[in-house]
């Protein structure tokens, strides 16, 4: 039976270029933060690979800070700003971010609001999946004085639409306040430049561009302090401790610079396949109902879709005894499906939301893979209706 | 046995609860060649409000024990969303069969209702052929028929709490572990590798979080003061709230007035409606004829009358008795004469009848003389 992977956007495979880069670094011994000289050829590689990353991203190589996780990035600009935005001036409490973020950005914040540290306030995405800019403004013209950052993704990662962060940036910036944008599903599939972005603050990581799990960064304005979360060494600038992970940072940047350097081929390939399966699923299922935009602003690899009348853990399931891999919303911390936080966010009921699929396509996906989706999905949507529950 | 029964390989959902039972008739199922996938039911809306321990079958530990299973046998898992189903099916039932007066099994009313109803159903739709679970009891294909047996285990035999399956549910249950000691399954799974092979044995009522069944049904159903009395209707103490007794009820009664003739008193009756608690002494509470409504056969529908045995708890004894199915009323009612009394038997109850150690069928306690 074929193994087909379309689950791209939950982890994508390791590229040969930071496996190789990986496994050459791991075989030295030295700390980074080592005076001797195996600590100096560690920093060498570490301080080179901050370097390129900061010429692929568009910031300044003393403006990022690696992390173990985007989720880590994440927790850190969002509280770090937060803290440190408070403690210049208290009135600032308000956490400004779109209703359909990542948990790694949503989770942090409703943890500071039920802690009574902060009052977050969500703006609205419309049914495409793009934020509110009006009531974006609106909010900011209101309350600038008490917000203490914003934060809105660069690309929504359940349905793939590309946030106008341009924009916002614009309108933080005239009340100077912090943007900061989680980018981590946008790196390495569209530009991506921190500086012309204008931002604050912005999250990008490893395993989603074909680097290994474990590490990311936190792209941080130069000059600008928040306040740490991690504290015992201070090897990040004083603002991230820990050792720092130099073989998984060489990999990083090789797979991010790979990457980068193919990115039109690669969009262009990964979109047209995108459009197949859109295809492929309508002419097999002819009432699916699309969640992700067909064209415009948006990843090249992902396919959010409803299947009326199923519920996505049969399919899931179903799909899988396939040997093909796709994904829905999120599991609680037992391991049950909920409805999407992001399509309830644009406007789809819980029964839309709970029969909804993400496929998100990689650059090893072929057409091959997607003409065997379209032998199977009959045999699975009908299965998956017979066992509806309604 | 599923190796013995089945002589074609099947696609097969392994309902696995996290505990050492069902993660070893997965690992059963799978080693005959059949196309396991295991299933874990979330039972619970907020898993984290039922047991904080990992000993009943809603938490988050049992999920992890289920999913580590299951990799560990080289399944795929999948947890299913049984919430909806359980809270109307079990929980909503529990609390109004209490309500009511009666005593309901809920362990019982799960297998029928949801193990092999909702998740067999579900299983059958996405083109599975049936259900395995980690029970106690073995099925036999005689005749072109299932039945169902005790296992061999005397101490673990759940064959009590599956005599609610009809034929077609039986058809799709599979219960690898009927044929083996529930020590000798605890080592099986050690040497499979199964962390689980020595985690505690899950028991009381997997939603109450407690293990306070009176506490949880006062705070569902509220509080009210009412009084206990005698055959005679002579006051002798007072409750808060009659649901919370069950007949042949010793403990917890609480009563100043002691019994004339120095014996022990036993709830005799639960009167929901007046809130009354009916006691006497054990003698009151012999039974010598049961009966039951909803009969269901577990293999031949029996006729006329049978010896055989009947037994009214889980792990209670199995007395010897006379069965027919007594159809001249508009119901029909299983009734048994048993050949000694029986103490303390309340209306809800499951009454399963054996011949031997088959299961002939069951019925819901209704009456009693």
């Amino acid at each position: 039976m074929p193994q087909v992977y379309f689950d791209h956007a939950s982890t994508t495979p390791i590229s040969s270029v930071a496996l190789e880069s990986f496994i050459e670094q791991s075989k030295l011994v030295g700390n980074p933060s080592s005076l001797h000289s195996y600590g100096r050829l560690a920093r060498k590689k570490v301080e080179e690979s901050r370097e390129s990353l900061a010429n692929l991203i568009g910031c300044h190589s003393s403006e990022i800070i690696f992390t173990s996780s985007g989720t880590e990035a994440n927790n850190l600009a969002i509280k770090g700003i937060l803290w440190h935005r408070k403690r210049e001036d208290p009135k600032r409490k308000l956490i400004l971010i779109s209703s359909f973020e990542h948990h790694a950005v949503l989770d942090p914040s409703l943890w500071l609001a039920e802690s009574g540290q902060a009052e977050i306030l969500m703006i609205d995405v419309n049914q495409d999946g793009y934020i509110d800019l009006e009531q974006m403004e609106t909010v900011i013209k209101e309350r600038h004085e008490e917000i203490a950052l914003i934060s809105v993704m660069h690309s929504n990662n359940e349905v793939g639409t590309i946030q106008p962060i341009k924009e916002i940036s614009k309108l933080a910036e005239t009340y100077k306040i912090p943007l900061h944008s989680d980018a981590v599903q946008s790196l390495g599939k569209v530009n991506l430049s921190f500086k012309e972005l204008g931002l604050f603050a912005m999250t990008v990581s490893a395993h989603k561009v074909g680097g290994p799990v474990g590490v990311a960064a936190l792209v941080l304005k130069k000059g600008v302090d928040i306040t740490p979360l991690i504290h015992g060494g201070g090897q990040e600038r004083d603002i991230r401790s820990g050792t720092i992970n130099a073989a998984a940072i060489a990999s990083f940047v090789s797979a991010t610079s790979s990457a980068m350097r193919d990115m039109e081929s690669n969009y262009q390939k990964i979109f047209a396949l995108r459009a197949k399966l859109i295809a492929t699923i309508q002419g097999q299922v002819s009432d699916v109902r699309l969640n992700s935009p067909l064209e415009g602003e948006i990843l090249p690899g992902i396919a959010n879709i409803e299947f009326p009348s199923t519920e996505s853990d049969s399919m899931l399931l179903l799909f899988d005894a396939e040997g093909i891999a796709c994904s829905t919303g999120s599991a609680c911390s037992a391991g049950v499906q909920e409805a999407s936080h992001v399509l309830l966010a644009m406007g789809r009921s819980q029964t839309q939301a709970r029969s909804s699929l993400r496929f998100s396509l990689g650059i090893s996906n072929t057409e091959s893979e997607i003409e065997y989706l379209g032998a199977c999905i009959r045999r699975v949507i009908d299965r998956a209706r017979d066992a509806y529950r309604g | 046995m599923l190796t013995e029964v089945e002589n074609t390989y099947m696609k097969l959902i392994a309902a696995m609860s996290g505990g050492v039972d069902s993660a070893v008739a997965a690992a059963r199922a799978s080693e005959a060649g059949h196309q396991v996938i295991g299933v874990h039911l979330a039972l619970s809306k907020n898993p984290k409000k039922y047991r904080s321990g990992a000993r009943g079958c809603c938490t988050i530990e049992d999920s992890h024990d289920a999913r580590r299973a299951a990799d560990v046998i080289g399944i795929p898992f999948y947890i299913w969303d049984m919430s909806d189903e359980f809270h109307e099916n079990v929980v909503e039932n529990f609390l109004s069969e209490y309500a009511a007066g009666n005593t309901p099994n809920p362990c019982l009313r799960c297998n029928e209702k949801i193990k092999f109803a909702a998740v067999l159903d579900r299983a059958k739709a996405m083109g599975f052929d049936g259900v395995v679970t980690g029970h106690y009891a073995q099925t036999k294909d005689v005749d072109g028929q299932r039945l169902l047996y005790r296992a061999i285990d005397s101490g673990k035999d759940q064959s009590y709490v599956l005599a609610v399956l009809n034929q077609e549910q039986l058809n799709g249950a599979h219960f690898p572990l009927g044929d083996t000691t529930k020590d000798n399954i605890r080592l099986e799974a050690k040497s499979r590798g199964l962390s689980v092979a020595l985690k505690p044995d899950s028991h009381d009522i997997c939603f109450v979080p407690s293990g306070d069944n009176a506490g949880w049904l006062r705070e569902r159903l509220g509080s009210q003061v009412g009084d206990i009395v005698d055959e005679d209707g002579n006051k002798l103490g007072e409750h808060n709230g009659a649901y919370t007794f069950t007949i042949g009820q010793r403990r917890g009664l609480a009563l100043s007035i002691p019994e004339k003739s120095g014996e022990p008193r036993y709830v005799l009756k639960v009167e929901p409606v007046n809130n009354r608690v009916i006691v006497g002494v054990k003698a009151d509470l012999a039974i010598h004829e049961v009966s039951g409504l909803s009969p269901i056969w577990c293999g031949p529908r029996p006729s006329g009358e049978n010896s055989g045995f009947i037994q009214v708890r889980a792990h209670g004894s199995a007395h010897s008795c006379k069965y027919f199915l007594d159809e001249s009323g508009p119901l029909p009612e299983l009734k048994a004469i048993v050949d000694q009394p029986i103490y303390g038997l309340a209306t809800g109850q499951a009454m399963v009848i054996y011949d031997g150690d088959r299961v002939v069928g069951s019925a819901t306690i209704s009456g009693t003389k």
